[in-house]
């Protein structure tokens, strides 16, 4: 239980140091939404990888945590900060009416369904103008103007999401996802109520998405329905960075995460401005490719599969559901 | 009234369209148990492959049907070939590989095809795009109706090969058991590829049956594969009769939505109608028909 490895302490400690070594506010933007990413990378495959529902909609919870701290300030007048208070929360209720509806259904259906979710939920926040003032969306005032609180802010929320969810696959909890997730008749032959534990999976993964999306907020100052509910850009993203990184592993969604948001930078900026502006479009097209080699040769991600990558010295490490897999 | 009755039958030709759609993914399902997320951008295809055409050998979108969909059988043939059949020899955790790589398949076409001929707004403007006649206060386009009539033809068609050809009773006989149909020396693997291809091109036949009335560009591929597997979940899983059923029920709700709520909320109609099929009617309409 207690084996919070050297590797782990490393790693936290790099990141801690990083934005007093690196002063530069392009990296550290760059970071900071890679820690965002970590964060629901993180929630979608707890629900998605180890309890085997896989969401196409967490662009829901996602938005419904940012809108929940932008209305906190267009609505009720107070600062956009109680949203990461709020945000969680009130995602994680959507959380479990989504699943209310959506656990009736079962593999490929279930990812149709969120899908479904998704695009209402996007829909009506164009729609509701009363509300979310539509596509004009809502444009708060940072509150800090240097990136260090942002960036310090991220990297506890990941911390928090990717330790959160150590100790629940360490728990009980994580077992019944696991079993469920393996077959689930037999999980519910052996006592355990499936229903039950795939809303507390989707209530966790809810409320960290839903934390995102009110850092998201308060971090861009700025969103509208079709940044925060794209289905492209977050529920498909969130799946990108967990299938790149490892579906089922702990660290596979933190390790894609950084991938795929250097990806899109690099790609963005054209390789830093080396390369003909056109590569700047190509980024979705290299998302793309990617998705195909990655599914096509390494089924279980690179964490998952880094020991077929490079040798056997991976299988030490603890947590490896991943190797059992089916 | 009259609203009431041009509304309804707008939604069913439209309807009829969507159910070529519809057939094509839930053949797809039915024998490959796999939902296929690059439904709509394989129709997008087939759509700039007409505009091509079009544009290129000012040839009618009609006469097109006969290079779409060809082309987009052998496209959607090869896709099965090389990615979709080799994933089922790989051990992943997910169940929903294939699902996840029709997911990826989806980008790259839609992201080839925004390469190629960018992000704007193309149509095909043919003499009888915007022809209609009345009968009795009611207006019919004609384009409508020549696509109707054509969707109801390729039905026919695919009704024929399904229920009176050897190759037809293998696809049936592989979705309803593959295990069944690979004792009784059915060809699993051929049967898979031919149903995608099929699948495909029946895609590219309601594409180009669309585009004569519609507009074109990259992205529609998504609000496309949405529609195509509401149709899907509407008429059950794999049914085509089903598929029938749900693409003019689908149809005539986007077309009362439309007229009665919400232009912009059309679309949210087909979702919310999707959502009530699957709670309170989770077969489908396929259960209502026993077909």
């Amino acid at each position: 239980m207690k084996r919070i490895s050297w590797q782990t302490i490393l790693i936290i400690a790099l990141l801690l140091l990083f934005p007093v070594v690196i002063k530069s506010d392009y990296y550290r933007h760059i970071f900071i939404i890679s820690l965002m990413w970590v964060v629901i990378g993180s929630a979608w495959n707890l629900l998605a990888g180890y309890t085997g529902q896989v969401s196409f909609g967490h662009a829901i919870f996602f938005g419904t945590g940012a809108y929940t701290a932008g209305l906190c300030v267009t609505k009720l007048g107070i600062s956009a900060w109680w949203g990461m208070l709020l945000g969680g929360p009130v995602a994680l209720l959507v959380g479990l009416i989504i699943g209310w509806i959506c656990f009736r259904l079962r593999g490929p259906y279930f990812a149709l369904a969120t899908i479904a979710v998704g695009e209402i939920f996007r829909l009506v926040a164009i729609d509701w103008r009363t509300l979310t003032e539509g596509m004009e969306g809502i444009l708060i005032i940072q509150t800090f103007r240097s990136k260090l609180p942002y960036y310090y802010l991220a990297l506890a929320l990941a911390t928090a999401c990717v330790f959160t969810i150590y100790l629940v696959l360490n728990s009980k909890w994580g077992y019944y996802f696991v079993a469920i997730r393996e077959d689930q008749d037999v999980a519910e032959a052996i006592g355990i109520s499936s229903f039950r534990y795939k809303s507390l999976s989707l209530m966790i993964s809810s409320y960290f998405t839903g934390m995102a999306g009110a850092f998201y907020m308060n971090y861009m100052a700025f969103i509208d329905p079709h940044v925060v509910f794209s289905l492209h850009d977050i529920s498909i993203m969130a799946i990108l960075v967990a299938i790149i990184g490892g579906v089922g592993t702990l660290w596979g969604p933190a390790v894609g995460a950084f991938i795929m948001v250097w990806l899109q930078e690099i790609f963005r900026s054209a390789f830093f401005g080396l390369l003909p502006q056109w590569v700047s479009e190509a980024h979705v097209l290299v998302f793309g490719l990617l998705v195909i080699f990655v599914i096509r040769y390494m089924a279980n991600g690179i964490v998952g599969d880094w020991s077929k990558i490079v040798g056997h010295w991976f299988k030490k490490k603890p947590l490896s559901y991943s190797s059992s897999g089916n | 009234m009259d609203v009431f009755i041009q509304t309804f039958v707008a939604g069913i030709l439209i309807g009829g369209i969507y159910a070529v759609i519809g057939i094509g993914m839930t053949l797809i399902m039915g024998v490959m148990k796999i939902i296929n997320l690059a439904h709509g951008q394989l129709m997008m295809v087939a759509m700039y492959i007409t505009y091509v055409l079009f544009e290129q050998f000012h040839l009618d979108p009609y006469f097109a049907l006969l290079v779409a969909m060809p082309s987009l059988f052998v496209l959607g043939a090869l896709l099965q070939k090389y990615l979709l059949n080799p994933l089922l020899k790989v051990d992943s955790i997910l169940p929903e590989n294939q699902v996840l790589m029709t997911v990826g398949i989806a980008m790259v076409l839609t992201e080839i095809i925004r390469f190629i001929f960018h992000s704007d707004y193309k149509s095909v403007r043919t003499s009888y795009s915007t022809a209609t006649f009345y009968v009795g206060g009611i207006s019919f386009s004609i384009a409508l109706i020549i696509a109707f009539g054509i969707a109801v033809l390729l039905t026919v068609g695919l009704f024929f090969f399904l229920l009176k050809t050897d190759v037809g009773k293998s696809v049936r006989a592989t979705a309803q058991n593959k295990d069944a149909a690979l004792l009784m020396g059915i060809n699993a693997e051929w049967i898979t590829i031919l149903t995608y291809g099929l699948g495909s091109a029946l895609a590219a036949a309601a594409g180009t049956l669309l585009l004569p009335i519609y507009y074109l560009f990259p992205d529609i591929g998504g609000p496309f594969t949405l529609k195509a597997f509401v149709i899907t979940m509407l008429g059950g899983m794999g049914s085509t009769v089903g598929a029938i059923l749900g693409g003019i029920v689908l149809g005539v709700a986007e077309s009362l939505g439309a007229t009665y709520i919400s232009m912009a909320l059309k679309d949210a109609v087909a979702m919310v109608i999707f959502l009530l099929v699957l709670i309170f009617l989770p077969g489908g309409l396929k259960t209502l028909t026993k077909i």
